[in-house]
């Protein structure tokens, strides 16, 4: 097969597979295919459109793309760091065509973007168990957080930290270079826990009411 | 062996790799010996990997009920 001849393909056996079915006419293989990539694809496009409606139109846009453009994929990276491009793409374009500024940022413009970024406060922030998130107002905190950085924190956020991919799988998909992939990481993580941490508003403490001190 | 002391700039400059832990055994033990003097760094570190355990956990993005089945909607599969 074509698709494993290439001693650089990333693909493993099975996903090669599936991409040759669907390419020979087994169309009923590709949803096999894309399966275990539904949740990354929904989460790739909510984390740059940042609502449920928008996000899930541009999924089922860029499913349909990578159908369409199945037989062109080369293997030269992951299948699912490719389908991750096409719905970065297809998500950046629905924003550029309705862009909203529903959100303020929690970025500070006072410091240049591309510069350092420095803690600004230290309240103790002891650790806590991740039962909290079946708490809907800690979730929502944390939503509203992320949402809140500028796009291009939020993406790489969204890569590295909620879809666990590796440094160069997030550059790649950027198109960034990785030492950029880090520095935007890193001031992301430090905006959110400034954003989250102190204190936490009273919010991650169990048996204390949640009480709204911040401005999201 | 001493270790060479690193300045808490330095350290908020290298957090987010040694979250990662994408960062030299070298630097590594000199950011944990400053970890262990100061607190506001210590604060930093426990928030940021805090930040990074919950964000990471797949109940902060829930898919919307039936978005598996409307995913493919578009697409005709059944040739």
């Amino acid at each position: 097969m074509r698709l494993m001849s290439n001693p650089l393909s990333q693909l493993d056996s099975i996903e090669a597979d599936l991409i040759s079915r669907v390419c020979h006419g087994e169309h009923k293989a590709f949803e096999e295919l894309v399966r275990p990539y539904e949740r990354l694809v929904y989460v790739t496009a909510i984390s740059v459109l940042r609502n449920s409606a928008d996000a899930e139109e541009v999924a089922q846009e860029a499913v349909l793309k990578a159908f369409s453009k199945l037989s062109s994929f080369r293997a030269e990276c992951k299948f699912s760091t490719w389908l991750v491009q096409i719905t970065y793409n297809e998500a950046r374009m629905k924003l550029r065509k309705d862009r909203r500024h529903l959100y303020e940022s929690v970025d500070d413009p006072q410091q240049g973007k591309e510069g350092d970024y420095w803690p600004k406060d230290f309240a103790d922030w002891r650790l806590i168990p991740s039962e909290l998130l079946e708490n809907d107002q800690v979730r929502k905190a944390l939503q509203n957080a992320i949402n809140s950085l500028d796009d291009m924190y939020r993406e790489v956020v969204n890569l590295r930290d909620i879809q666990s991919l590796s440094i160069k799988e997030t550059a790649t998909i950027l198109g960034i270079p990785e030492t950029s992939v880090k520095t935007r990481l890193r001031r992301a993580r430090l905006l959110l826990r400034d954003a989250l941490a102190p204190g936490m508003d009273g919010l991650w403490h169990t048996g204390h009411p949640y009480q709204k001190v911040r401005p999201w | 062996m001493a270790t060479i002391e690193i300045s808490c700039v330095e350290v908020w400059r290298e957090i987010s790799d040694y979250v990662d832990a994408d960062i030299s055994a070298e630097l590594r033990l000199r950011m944990e010996a400053h970890f262990k003097v100061c607190a506001h760094c210590s604060a930093v570190l426990d928030g940021m990997r805090n930040v990074v355990g919950l964000i990471a956990d797949g109940r902060l993005f829930q898919m919307p009920e039936g978005f598996n089945k409307r995913l493919y909607s578009k697409i005709n599969l059944s040739e």
